[in-house]
């Protein structure tokens, strides 16, 4: 499991922005000419010669993407499968299974966004030969509401009714309500065979789990268990590659050992965990090597829990924020990599509000900030205001020896500040069970990722209502309450223009950092490492795991 | 004999069984559970994972979950690994191979090469060899595996490029020179250890011999100093060894975790830490079970062979 709390591609129910992401999609197939597919016939002379082998540190195991799964059984999801449409790494849609990404401008989407049409590329084939139709994308979409089956989420898909194919390659729906993020779900909606499971009792236990079938750019070989998948090029892929024909997905789960395997040349690309900070000065100069940093889609901060009575007084939060030396954290633990943010938004996306107030670390300030307030230092060191001492608990992974030292070098100089702050970590399975779900915590040290792909809707986590805590439904776990950013999601998620849903999101990250519910402290970046030779692994921050485009990868 | 040997069965039956219900509980008293790896999920709500986890038997009650396993067991099905699915029995079987090729390669390594330097050492006692001996199963003793893995591996492989620096065979290969070239490292790691283990052992154990008075007798009699040591030196300091190897039967068949993430070897260590971080009860409970029969056959066995070979033991 990643330490950090990296939210699997999930999605949330709040998400209403997609509609207006689908009007640049078509755009963006003029400049991005290597994502679309051609003429199978065409992919078929795709030269595939020679074995990949990229190394992720967490074991896939579930390979039927709509039971419950992590994140790097995603990372076997793009080889073996393909969805109707993805995002690239600027955040547009292209189309994958989908002629066309259907659009408002296009009609493909009704203009009140209820009426949706996909027409599907011909001439596309499962791995066993067997023509892809629409009757597919019907099983796949009506699958997350198999009663019997162990699915990972019905969000979106139980908004879909009248699913109707209306000709091998085409087929309709209606939506029960307006949902923008539909797309987004799609984007993350792999296709699989319908005959895969004619005659399967139980679809639990269906042989396609183990041997799975796809349209994607590589076919199931064999998998050995604990060690690794092997995979073959599909030469009848219906997009441009795959250009090697065989893929090893080496499952090896210390990153020493991942590191000293790419060093020696067994692997190739080191995926998901990649290669730790404390290597990444030596790694940058290896030989025939290529290392390079990335940021992705995760945040960390220093979490308030907003019910409690110490962080009502917005000067308090500023204090404790003003106490926080970014740059040494930074700089000392994590090795200059992860870089300071302001926002939950990552900087790679078109939402990201650059114009933020810019953090900076002062402890006078703090003081001054809680001596005006009227935080007074009791005999104890400690500030007190109207009964409510300024101390806390601060809870985090335990073992997760960085933020260990985060926490001690925080809590130095928040005594600086006269507020207590004492330490009390658990092991992951109980820190991020109820303890953060329904928020017993005061504060807590924690990596987050509140986006699904590229859409910039975030009220699962920030909406009042959203609050479990507070009796709601969702991940508002800091129990953040701005009847602002209520509004303004609310508002962002009934917006179709793009330039004006830029403004609300920027606005919405404005009204956050002014807030501060939580203390943002640095975008996660990775450090992604191949062969030199090895081209085409791209960062996407939209996409969570690093083989997204892996139809595209050349040795 | 054969009513010792059945006495055994019965307690070892009873053994198994307080073994089960005492890993079942503790099982599934420990915090997170198979579902908490997918709770992070946005859009995964408390309400999906209550439906996934009735779907799959997790919320009833905990005796009702134990007798149901329970009575699989007994006819034989072990269950299905929560986490892709396959037979419990299945999974054991394919990492309990990769085990066997590394264990017993290191294993009879060990046992020839630290028997031989235990008797060597004993019979030249405080010799310069003895000595050397001594220090280095002293220093092979207390080297961390892990760190002497990754030493083999910085000069071997990444220095030297002798051998690979890891994995059970080249895929696409699969030639037994390739899965030779593949053992050579981790084996060497583990035998190391076990050498200094067993050869200390050995040593004692041939000392102890060599002082009795039959030995003197035997010499007294002219015997040829061969015969004195394979006969009556070598075969009565080897009796406490097979209690030895019935202990270590266990260890040789559950995997050397440590050996086996660093050379990603895909044994039954690493399937026990795996399952255990993802909570796949039905594989634990497989390992659990596995290593408490083979502890048990270990022992028994020990005890037979060493009644068998040794007159002065009685089996009642």
């Amino acid at each position: 499991m990643t330490d950090t709390k990296t939210s699997e591609p999930g999605f949330n129910p709040g998400r209403r922005s997609a509609l207006m992401m689908m009007g640049a999609a078509g755009a963006t197939s003029l400049v991005l000419p290597s994502m679309f597919g051609r003429d199978a016939a065409f992919a078929a002379n795709a030269k595939a010669d020679g074995k990949l082998v990229l190394a992720f540190s967490q074991e896939p195991t579930n390979f039927n993407p709509f039971m419950p799964h992590i994140e790097v059984d995603e990372g076997m999801y793009y080889a073996l499968y393909d969805t109707l449409f993805d995002f690239d790494p600027a955040g547009n849609f292209f189309p994958v299974l989908a002629a066309e990404v259907p659009t408002v401008a296009n009609g493909g989407i009704s203009a009140d966004g209820l009426s949706w049409k996909i027409k599907l590329k011909e001439g596309v084939k499962w791995h066993d030969g067997k023509p892809l139709t629409a009757e597919d994308v019907k099983f796949s979409l009506e699958l997350p509401l198999d009663p019997n089956l162990r699915v990972m989420r019905t969000t979106g898909y139980k908004l879909l009714k009248d699913i109707t194919v209306t000709s091998p390659t085409e087929l309709t729906w209606t939506m029960t309500k307006p949902f923008a993020p539909m797309s987004a779900v799609l984007a993350s909606t792999w296709i699989i065979p319908k005959h895969a499971f004619e005659g399967v009792a139980d679809k639990n236990t269906a042989p396609f789990n183990n041997a799975p079938i796809g349209t994607g750019p590589f076919k199931w070989k064999e998998r050995m268990a604990g060690d690794h998948i092997e995979l073959e090029a599909n030469a009848d892929y219906h997009m441009d590659g795959p250009f090697f024909k065989t893929l090893i997905v080496k499952y090896i789960p210390d990153l020493n050992v991942m590191y000293t395997q790419f060093k020696s040349g067994d692997v190739d690309v080191v995926g998901l965990q990649w290669i730790t900070p404390d290597h990444y000065a030596e790694a940058k100069d290896l030989p025939g090597k290529t290392v390079e940093i990335a940021g992705t889609g995760t945040f960390e901060s220093f979490g308030l829990n907003m019910m409690r009575p110490q962080f009502q007084d917005l000067a308090v939060r500023q204090a404790l924020y003003a106490a926080i030396d970014k740059t040494s954290i930074i700089d000392a633990l994590y090795y200059g990599i992860p870089r300071p943010t302001e926002t939950y938004m990552p900087q790679q996306s078109a939402y990201y509000n650059d114009a933020l107030p810019k953090h900076e670390f002062n402890i006078a300030k703090a003081n001054k900030l809680l001596d005006d307030a009227g935080w007074k230092k009791g005999t104890d060191g400690i500030r007190e205001k109207d009964g409510v001492k300024l101390s806390f608990t601060n809870s985090t992974t335990a073992g997760n020896h960085l933020r260990e030292q985060v926490q001690q070098f925080l809590q130095q100089s928040f005594k600086d500040i006269g507020v207590e702050m004492k330490i009390s970590n658990l092991p992951p399975a109980v820190m991020w069970g109820e303890y953060w779900m329904k928020s017993q915590f005061d504060t807590v040290i924690v990596g987050l990722n509140v986006l699904m792909g590229a859409d910039p809707d975030t009220s699962d986590y920030f909406m009042s209502t959203a609050s479990p805590a507070r009796g709601g439904a969702g991940q508002n776990n800091f129990c953040y309450q701005s009847a602002e950013v209520d509004a303004l999601l609310k508002k962002g998620g009934e917006t179709f223009v793009p330039e004006d849903r830029k403004a609300i999101y920027r606005k919405i990250q404005e009204v956050i950092r002014n807030d501060l519910p939580f203390l943002p402290m640095f975008q996660y970046a990775v450090c992604k490492g191949r062969k030199t030779s090895v081209t085409g692994p791209t960062p996407n921050v939209n996409n969570r795991i690093d083989s997204w485009n892996i139809r595209d990868w050349k040795i | 004999m054969l009513r010792y040997v059945l006495g055994r069965f019965w307690q070892s039956l009873v053994l198994l069984l307080i073994v089960s219900f005492i890993g079942f509980t503790v099982l599934s008293l420990a915090p997170g559970g198979p579902l908490s790896q997918f709770a992070l999920s946005p859009g995964m709500t408390q309400e999906q994972l209550d439906k996934i986890a009735t779907q799959m038997g997790l919320n009833r009650p905990l005796p009702v979950q134990y007798f149901d396993w329970l009575s699989h067991l007994v006819t034989g099905d072990w269950g299905r690994s929560y986490r892709d699915g396959q037979p419990v029995l299945t999974i054991i079987g394919q990492h309990l191979f990769a085990t066997l090729i590394l264990m017993g390669t290191s294993t009879v390594l060990a046992v020839s090469l630290g028997t031989t330097i235990g008797i060597v050492s004993a019979l030249r006692r405080r010799s310069v060899f003895d000595y050397t001996m001594t220090v280095f199963a002293m220093i092979a003793l207390s080297i961390p595996t892990f760190w002497f893995g990754l030493v083999a591996i910085y000069f071997f492989s990444l220095k030297l490029g002798w051998f690979p620096a890891g994995n059970m065979f080249t895929v696409g290969d699969g030639s037994l020179l390739d899965y030779v070239r593949h053992l050579v490292l981790p084996a060497m790691v583990l035998a190391l250890v076990d050498v200094a283990v067993w050869s200390r052992y050995m040593r004692t154990a041939t000392l102890n011999v060599v002082n009795q008075d039959f030995i003197r007798t035997a010499r007294a009699k002219g015997l040829s100093r061969t015969r004195i040591l394979f006969r009556h030196i070598v075969g009565n300091a080897l009796v406490p060894m097979v209690t030895l190897a019935g202990l270590q039967l266990p260890a040789l068949l559950g995997g050397a975790l440590v050996t086996e993430t660093v050379f990603t070897w895909p044994g039954m260590g690493r399937l026990f830490l795996d399952s255990l971080g993802y909570s796949d009860y039905p594989v634990v409970m497989g390992l659990l079970m596995t290593s408490a029969i083979l502890v048990l056959i270990g022992n028994l066995a020990a005890d037979l062979i060493v009644a068998a070979i040794d007159p002065r033991i009685r089996l009642e």
